[in-house]
């Protein structure tokens, strides 16, 4: 993983560096352009807008956590940012970098690969139901219909909440929604 | 953490310098591409392709666009009052906002259709839907005045409205909530099985575009949301969207969303017209406003009915058929050929398009899945026509070109999908900024869509403008739709909440668009239409004023004889019979709005004083160059006073 991780930011910032020159030299008729496209790259949506006022939403809460840094990475590969911004409700299950060390070797290194980018998007999206329910009112549901158009199980243990086989250890109000941390990656069942 | 921060800082950077390359390429290629900025600019002077009427939604109007420049011409007052034009302060359009509860003054405006003849928009009508205290309301495009509303008994909510049939034959309003029908004293938990649903037919008479309540199509206590007609084959078809197939009554958000699947409901109203021919109608007793403006009048008038024609779908075979839709659909929209009507499962990743030539074969071939009180159900794999799979989250709305593609809007994933009819798959997807609702392509209800554009309807915008404080403005955003992929060209601010839109080509409009009213044509009551008229007339403490307004004086100007308590009728006529010569009037100290009224047309605001003085009152529309010079004045006496009434101009 971590090797792997190294090696992107090497080839990104590889990129970064062509994609600036390559920029650079189509600029030179107008040196005033850069600057406006510095601007508009500000505005590609939700995620990158600065809110220091509002109540965090359930992506800045999931990037702010040391315990989730592998999903954060996960969300930026499938590029779901703006979808996690959105007005929502939105719920999402937010498993801990334990979680996901806890999957077969390899399994985190593979789905980040690019051409993997379509299953790891339905895997993230398995983890989001549009709706904001708290642990307790949960216990309600039976099941819950998640983003990816599956459904997933609810079931409770005394005063633990289960979604599939993950339980629920905390619990996290956002701006748009509420983040439930958990212990287990959920994986979708096969059609 | 810090490495993956690097890490997603390194992503981001890429990303947005992929994008800023793209764009200064396109920019840079000149007379090869068109930019965003010549494919918006209308110059000075020049007009519009395109009409966009877009809702107000809880502003309670529809605003008047054009297309590509994003340019406001007109608010036209529909649900709310309007002080600016009068609009339910005047004492010609008050009884406009009368209903069975009483004057409303505000209502939330969502979906404006326009008017069509063979399936194609003939830019005669916009019909609007006022969702709160159920209302229709027809908007005349000769005049962009709101000129008939007619209130929908047994409906609570009228959102699937105000959508036209391909002749104008009906506009439809199903209602979202589902109520006691009659309405009646009961218990809430006792909803399931005893609440109905209500779909209404008003008829469009084709001459003068006379609405009335046809009959109303009985229902099980479902919610409905939005609906569109069929066309080509299916014309004689509604189909309308369905959710909470549960029943629920509390916590909707949980337990409307039980079923995996709700329903489509296909009404055939051919049929129903049948049935109400062989008298198999309930006549139930009812009371519901129906308001007219008459052009010649200048004035409304308020009618309360009593009765209303009622089929009982539960009980009339062949009139409604359900198709199972997944999960809560809220858009349901039929293709330009009449063969497909696409669920938007709110809560899906995927759109569910039902085909009409397999539901007609599943009908005839009677593979039904059940029935939900007596409606048959007829079996999902039997109807489907296709799916498009996986397209984005929290699918909304569908609008077509002419070319047999599709445009969903997605809420969640803030986008708007165009995909191939037939073939269903995704062509292409461009970001919404932020949380698009409905879309518009003009004419993409109907069989001639004119293509061309995409308007994206935003519910958020956040930092897109200027910041306005925590309220900040609503936006429409225009795309380009002509080529294969979509091009983001202009974001413009809106009205209230743009909740929907229609759009035609300008053409079909103009041309019609009236320039003055006709005095000779005018038949209000209290019309003066030349200064010999002019007169001023006292029975008892009411007291009405016959006044002209012309460039640059009102007559009379001077008037006295006026005392406390009285209650003063201001008659004001715009004598111009010139094109955009309004005048406005308004009095020191009135509890109502200013007039503003058009050449030829005669209105009316009241004015109580009440105190003694010698008050003035003016022109309010800058009219002419001595418009400063419009004024006039009113004495005032004690009550007891024995002044006689007089007046005068220029003595």
């Amino acid at each position: 993983m971590k090797s792997i991780t190294n090696f992107k930011i090497f080839v990104g910032f590889c990129l970064l560096l062509g994609l600036a020159l390559s920029c650079k030299g189509e600029a030179k008729s107008d040196p005033k352009t850069p600057e406006v496209e510095a601007q508009e790259v500000t505005k590609q949506g939700q995620a990158f807008i600065k809110d220091d006022e509002a109540t965090p939403n359930v992506l800045n809460i999931a990037m702010g956590s040391e315990d989730h840094t592998t999903l954060v990475a996960a969300v930026q590969a499938a590029e779901l940012e703006n979808a996690l911004v959105n007005a929502g409700p939105l719920m999402v299950f937010a498993p801990t970098n334990a979680a996901f060390d806890e999957l077969p070797d390899g399994t985190v290194e593979n789905l980040l690969k690019p051409e993997n980018k379509d299953a790891l998007a339905n895997i993230l999206k398995y983890h989001v139901t549009p709706g904001k329910y708290s642990k307790d009112f949960l216990k309600k549901f039976q099941k819950l219909g998640q983003a990816n158009n599956q459904d997933v199980s609810v079931s409770t243990e005394g005063d633990d909440v289960f979604i599939g086989e993950a339980r629920i250890v905390a619990s996290i109000p956002a701006g748009n929604g509420i983040v439930h941390v958990v212990d287990k990656v959920l994986l979708p069942p096969e059609e | 953490m810090k490495k993956l921060t690097l890490i997603g800082a390194a992503l981001l950077g890429i990303a947005a310098l992929l994008t800023a390359c793209k764009d200064s390429g396109a920019s840079s290629n000149g007379a090869l591409a068109y930019s965003a900025a010549e494919k918006v600019y209308v110059s000075p002077g020049e007009h519009d392709e395109f009409y966009a009427f877009i809702s107000g939604g809880f502003s309670g109007q529809l605003s008047v666009y054009g297309l590509p420049s994003g340019r406001l011409f007109k608010v036209i007052p529909v649900f709310s009052q309007d002080a600016e034009k009068a609009w339910g302060y005047n004492e010609e359009t008050k009884p406009m906002l009368n209903t069975s509860h009483g004057f409303i003054p505000w209502d939330d405006s969502h979906h404006p259709d326009i008017s069509q003849t063979n399936g194609e928009l003939d830019g005669r009508f916009v019909f609007i839907n006022g969702n709160n205290t159920p209302r229709i309301a027809k908007v005349d495009l000769s005049v962009f005045e709101t000129t008939e509303i007619i209130e929908i008994p047994n409906s609570a909510g009228n959102h699937s409205s105000a959508f036209v049939t391909e002749n104008t034959e009906y506009v439809v309003a199903g209602t979202r909530f589902s109520v006691p029908v009659p309405q009646r004293d009961m218990p809430i938990n006792e909803y399931k099985g005893n609440f109905k649903g209500s779909l209404s037919f008003i008829s469009v008479d084709p001459e003068d575009g006379g609405m009335d309540l046809a009959f109303q199509v009985l229902m099980p206590g479902f919610d409905y949301d939005l609906a569109h007609p069929g066309r080509g084959a299916s014309h004689g078809w509604m189909f309308f969207s369905t959710y909470n197939s549960e029943e629920a009554s509390t916590l909707m958000e949980v337990n409307s969303s039980q079923n995996d699947k709700d329903f489509i409901a296909a009404v055939n109203w051919k049929k129903a017209e049948e049935y109400i021919a062989e008298g198999k109608f309930t006549a139930m007793p009812t009371n519901y406003a129906h308001n007219v403006y008459d052009e010649e009048t200048h004035t409304a008038t308020s009618t309360m009915k009593k009765e209303v024609r009622v089929l009982d779908a539960s009980e009339l075979p062949g009139l409604v058929y359900l198709l199972p839709t997944p999960k809560s659909p809220h858009g349901c929209d039929v293709d330009p050929t009449g063969e497909y009507i696409v669920g938007n499962g709110k809560l899906s990743a995927d759109l569910t398009v039902h085909s009409f030539s397999k539901m007609i074969d599943a009908i005839e071939n009677e593979k039904f899945d059940g029935d939900a009180y007596g409606i048959p159900i007829l079996k999902f794999e039997d109807v489907l026509g296709g799916t498009v799979k996986q397209a984005g989250l929290g699918p909304l709305h569908t609008e077509f070109d002419a070319e047999g593609n599709g445009y969903t809007t997605f809420f969640i994933s803030s986008e708007v999908v165009k995909w191939k009819v037939g073939t269903w798959e995704v062509i292409d997807r461009q970001p919404c900024y932020y949380s698009v609702g409905h879309g518009m392509i003009p004419g993409g209800n109907s069989r001639k869509p004119f293509g061309k554009y995409f308007v994206a309807m935003n519910k958020i915008t956040k930092d897109r403008y200027l910041p306005t404080g925590p309220e900040v403005t609503q936006s429409a955003q225009l795309y380009d739709i002509s080529g294969e992929k979509m091009q983001l060209l202009l974001d413009f601010p809106t009205v209230g909440e743009p909740h929907y839109a229609a759009g035609i080509d300008a053409s079909l409009v103009k041309e019609r668009s009236k320039k003055i009213f006709s005095l000779s044509e005018n038949k209000h009551k209290y019309a003066t239409t030349s200064d010999a008229d002019v007169r001023i007339e006292r029975n008892g403490k009411e007291v009405h004023i016959y006044m002209t307004m012309i460039r640059s004086h009102f007559n009379p100007d001077n008037i006295e004889g006026i005392k406390v308590g009285d209650k003063v009728y201001f008659h004001v006529t715009n004598l111009e019979q010139d094109y955009d010569v309004p005048h406005g009037v308004s009095m020191i100290g009135a509890n109502t709005s200013e007039l503003l009224i058009m050449p030829g047309q005669t209105e009316t605001f009241v004015w109580e004083p009440k105190q003694v003085g010698v008050w003035p009152f003016y022109c309010t529309d800058f009219c002419s160059a001595l418009h400063q010079e419009m004024q006039g004045y009113v004495r005032v006496s004690p009550a007891n006073s024995d002044i006689p009434l007089s007046w005068s101009l220029g003595e």
